[in-house]
């Protein structure tokens, strides 16, 4: 556990000397949100419907401006050699260092959706479920796309690859994570989206480490 | 068995077997495909509701079966490809997936042509269609994967995870899509439920058990001789790789 | 300390899809210092990296192999990161080994960083990063070295303090496998030699 502790710490330490990578997609969150309501007219109503969608779309899409840089800097500069012939278990330190990843980008992200939700418009009830769903669903996206680039990190072509493997992936994610805030904007029960979006957290955080260190160990082979 | 698998592992062994069965396959697949959609089109009886747009059904559901049946398929040589470093399953991983991503093209198409003269539209959010077309993402991304790679086992490999990774997800996604689907019910779906659950007659359903099994044939065929044309590809480099080393 | 040799037989090593090294066959004991010499393309590094475990040998059988709290891994790039400090670099390897209470200055004094202990490694010369990389070496103490053209990029006075830690390497017992397409310093002791054919 000591050695998964060390590369969390390092991602952190990282992350402190480097600001823009967490300030920067919370800015491009920001403006997404803001652009969606300059699309349409102006206080109309359909902006509440679609707050959920807008909310959660731009969370994906910020969070995923970061990932395609979380292993590329190991690789360039040998760093990832030496994780993979560490003594520690391969996922275990892939599985620490998404985590962190998920605290300095993701998190930021999960803090400001109750801004955006109630400047969209949505009630108080809803915001509180959207902020959860995002809470739960973030994980998600961020192991998916910590896997995304593990497999794209060896490639010489990959260009925009990366948000082409990832965001099908997420289908689910958006569907509960959206479903649920509507179904407490209706009065409906919400819990039975948000108990998915954890199941699919859970199966996520655990299985994708696995694949992700097979996919680094094949780049770097 | 295991050691006729292994020696069929082989490059060259393989070239020679696959040689021999395409043609087989291609000649039963192009019988049965002829057969089935000759009896679909010209035997089988109007559709009480649909009239003859049903007849699309001897094309658009031997091809939705086979986008799914191509990418398992694709996700178990994924798994041996990676188990066991076995180059010919990489080799089957890569040559599948163009092939079932013209699969699942060719059912989101004519599910389209299908939807308009019975939903009213060409597409429609309907559970099964949104999966399908989540499924042809899944595939550009393999297709895409596999282009970026410079070295070819590097890039097979890349896909074989990215291939079982997509394997779990299908099922979820189809769940999630159904359940997504089910909070809009009343809409506007008349037919939907009568379209899933057809009361399919006999006269109808033999053509499209035939076209079934000459679309799978067909599969197996062009998966041959994409493989065969892999293996010569990635074998020619190796020869002449070697006549390099010995010059 | 008594060290298991690494034995190899008949390894075959493919880069791609052809086959670099083929029919190979060595051991290395304690005390040895293996040089493994060749032609650019030849197969060292591939070779190298299959020795020490980061990618599977094409054919053959690896024995003795050392595990990963007894071997050294220094590649052609010095997994270094630019925004960390050389202090903080060899910390977080330390860390990273089950030894997080390493003081890692006598390894940076040692390879003559000690202007240089708390700057942004992206800040340094190419042969201080290198010498910051050979600290790794020092600050856990490991039976087994594998270094991938560790010449490269250190003057001469770099050079000589790689001779003399490779020596006293050699001397206490340990075991180092050294690729070079220059021949290594006369200061070192024990050395044999591999002759890589492409």
């Amino acid at each position: 556990m000591s050695a998964a502790a060390a590369v969390f710490r390092r991602e952190l330490l990282l992350a402190a000397r480097r600001p823009a990578e967490w300030a920067q997609p919370l800015v491009f969150y920001a403006i997404v949100a803001l652009l969606f309501p300059l699309g349409i007219e102006a206080h109309d109503p359909a902006l509440k419907v679609f707050a959920p969608a807008v909310v959660w779309v731009g969370a994906l899409l910020a969070a995923l401006l970061g990932v395609e840089r979380i292993f590329r800097g190991d690789l360039d500069d040998g760093t990832l050699e030496q994780l993979l012939l560490a003594d520690a278990p391969a996922p275990l330190l892939v599985a620490a260092k998404l985590a962190a990843h998920w605290l300095i980008t993701a998190l930021p992200l999960v803090v400001a959706a109750p801004v955006l939700g109630i400047a969209l418009g949505l009630e108080p009830l809803a915001v509180k479920v959207l902020t959860l769903s995002l809470l739960l669903g973030t994980p998600t996206l961020m192991f998916t796309g910590g896997f995304a680039a593990a497999l794209t990190v060896g490639a010489q072509r990959a260009g925009i690859l990366l948000p082409i493997l990832v965001l099908p992936l997420m289908t689910p994610a958006v569907i509960f994570g959206g479903g649920a805030v509507r179904a407490a904007a209706a009065g409906l029960p919400f819990d039975a989206p948000l108990y998915f979006l954890g199941a699919l957290t859970a199966l996520t955080v655990t299985l994708l480490p696995f694949a992700a260190a097979g996919a680094l160990r094949n780049a770097i082979e | 068995m295991w050691t006729w698998f292994h020696q069929l592992a082989s490059p060259p062994t393989f070239y020679r077997f696959a040689d021999v069965l395409a043609p087989w396959l291609f000649g039963f697949a192009v019988l049965l495909i002829g057969v089935g959609v000759y009896g679909g089109l010209f035997l089988a009886p109007a559709d009480y509701q649909q009239g003859d747009a049903f007849r699309i059904i001897y094309i658009h559901v031997p091809a939705a079966a086979l986008s799914l049946s191509i990418y398992t398929l694709m996700a178990v040589a994924g798994g041996i490809a990676l188990i066991w470093r076995m180059k010919l399953a990489e080799v089957a991983v890569v040559s599948a997936a163009p092939v079932g991503a013209s699969f699942t093209a060719l059912a989101l198409i004519t599910g389209m042509l299908w939807g308009k003269p019975t939903w009213g539209a060409y597409w429609v959010w309907d559970a099964r269609l949104t999966s399908e077309l989540v499924l042809l993402f899944l595939y550009a991304g393999i297709i895409g994967l596999n282009q970026a790679y410079s070295d070819p086992r590097a890039g097979a490999r890349a896909c074989a995870w990215l291939a079982l990774v997509g394997l779990i997800n299908v099922p979820i996604v189809h769940f999630s899509v159904t359940w997504w689907n089910s909070l809009h019910q009343g809409a506007s779906i008349l037919s939907v439920e009568g379209i899933r659950n057809p009361k399919i007659s006999g006269d109808m359903l033999w053509p499209l058990l035939v076209s079934l099994g000459g679309f799978y044939l067909f599969f197996g065929a062009v998966w041959l001789r994409r493989m065969q044309n892999e293996v010569l590809w990635r074998e020619r480099n190796a020869r002449w790789a070697q006549a390099m080393v010995v010059a | 300390m008594s060290l298991p040799s690494l034995q190899v037989r008949n390894l075959a090593v493919a880069r791609g899809d052809r086959n670099v090294v083929e029919a190979l066959d060595f051991s290395v004991a304690a005390g040895e210092i293996l040089h493994i010499r060749g032609r650019n393309g030849a197969g060292k590094t591939s070779l190298l990296e299959v020795l020490c475990g980061l990618r599977q040998p094409a054919a053959g059988s690896l024995e003795g192999q050392p595990d990963a709290e007894h071997r050294h891994w220094l590649g052609h790039k010095n997994a270094l990161n630019p925004t960390l400090s050389p202090d903080e670099n060899l910390r977080f390897w330390c860390a990273l080994g089950g030894h997080a209470d390493v003081d890692v200055g006598p390894a940076l004094l040692r390879v003559g960083l000690k202007a240089q202990r708390h700057r942004p490694c992206g800040s340094l010369s190419t042969g201080q990063r290198r010498r910051a990389a050979l600290a790794r070496l020092l600050a856990l103490p490991r039976p087994w070295w594998f270094l991938d053209e560790p010449l490269a990029g250190l003057d001469h006075a770099g050079i000589e303090l790689l001779a003399e830690l490779l020596d006293a390497h050699g001397r206490s017992g340990g075991a180092a496998l050294v690729t070079s397409h220059q021949p290594l310093p006369a200061a070192v002791a024990g050395v044999r030699s591999l002759e890589l054919r492409a």
